[in-house]
């Protein structure tokens, strides 16, 4: 890639950022939607806007990249989703057992 | 393109300093991961706590959500900028211009923290302190520290700055820039992580 290419993907990284952000924002200020769908909207906004800033910012791509790294990544995520989600269901099972 | 670690790659161009880049770059996202770990079990403490409020102010009287709008383009700004100081370094385009570009990272970040510190007195005024209920707790635990890794990354950018103005831009400071660049965006995602779960997920 070259210099202008480069620069060109921070700034369309930039811009799909703002642009997954500000309506989460537009939706709250003006009570457009229910919370909750507000809620589901905003969260799949976020997991696009994280997949964003790894490509575009951090380039990580799935394609290229040095083998451990990927499975460094990939091994996170998969820790999270066990600890924080296995967290989050036992604690709310036991919270309704109460 | 030849991509010899994760993250921004600085080319043939800079040779020895992919060496030490190799190695310091891996080591450092072994260290990010093992902190985004740290930040997701707080997540998920707070997603456990959140409606536990034990009589005290909730999340709609303590929210700013305009405060909480204006750090986040602060934030995702300062990512930008950052970006940019750093393909001036892997571009050569003169230290002056690097320089410039993480100064204004560095003012965005500054201004950042004092937004957040403004809003965490505002809600400390209204009895939102930690202590008050399970939901502040975990507020507190996971809100400030993000805070203090952006306060943190901001030393370091200092510090930075001193080490380009005493030896300027060496390997040393090629690969630490490298690094501080992974940490900043890092804090980026974790932001998103705290707008979403935090404040829209406690006003839903």
């Amino acid at each position: 890639m070259n210099r202008r290419q480069e620069r060109r993907s921070y700034i369309v990284g930039y811009v799909l950022a703002l642009a997954l952000t500000l309506p989460v924002f537009a939706l709250l200020a003006f009570d457009l939607l229910p919370r909750r769908q507000i809620l589901w909207i905003a969260g799949v906004a976020a997991a696009v806007q994280i997949a964003v800033h790894f490509r575009f910012f951090l380039h990580i791509r799935l394609k290229g990249q040095t083998r451990e790294d990927l499975q460094l990544i990939l091994f996170t995520t998969l820790l999270l989703i066990l600890m924080g989600g296995g967290t989050i269901w036992i604690m709310t099972n036991l919270a309704h057992r109460m | 393109m030849n991509r010899r670690h994760p993250g921004l790659n600085l080319g043939e161009a800079h040779d020895s300093a992919n060496d030490d880049a190799e190695k310091e770059v891996f080591g450092f996202w072994v260290f990010m991961m093992s902190d985004a770990i740290l930040f997701g079990l707080l997540f998920a403490t707070y997603v456990v706590l959140q409606g536990n409020l034990n009589g005290g102010p909730g999340p709609a009287e303590l929210f700013e959500m305009p405060s909480v709008l204006i750090q986040t383009v602060l934030l995702l700004t300062s990512s930008l900028t950052a970006g940019l100081a750093q393909l001036a370094m892997k571009h050569e385009l003169g230290t002056r211009r690097i320089v410039l570009w993480l100064l204004i990272s560095l003012g965005l970040g500054l201004a950042f923290l004092t937004m957040e510190m403004r809003d965490f007195l505002t809600m400390t005024s209204k009895g939102g302190v930690p202590q008050a209920s399970g939901f502040l707790s975990a507020f507190f635990a996971l809100v400030p520290l993000h805070g203090l890794h952006v306060a943190a990354t901001c030393l370091w950018l200092l510090a930075l700055l001193g080490q380009i103005a005493r030896y300027g831009t060496d390997d040393a400071t090629k690969t630490a820039m490298l690094r501080l660049g992974i940490l900043w965006h890092f804090l980026d995602v974790v932001w998103i992580g705290i707008f979403t779960i935090v404040y829209v997920g406690g006003l839903a």
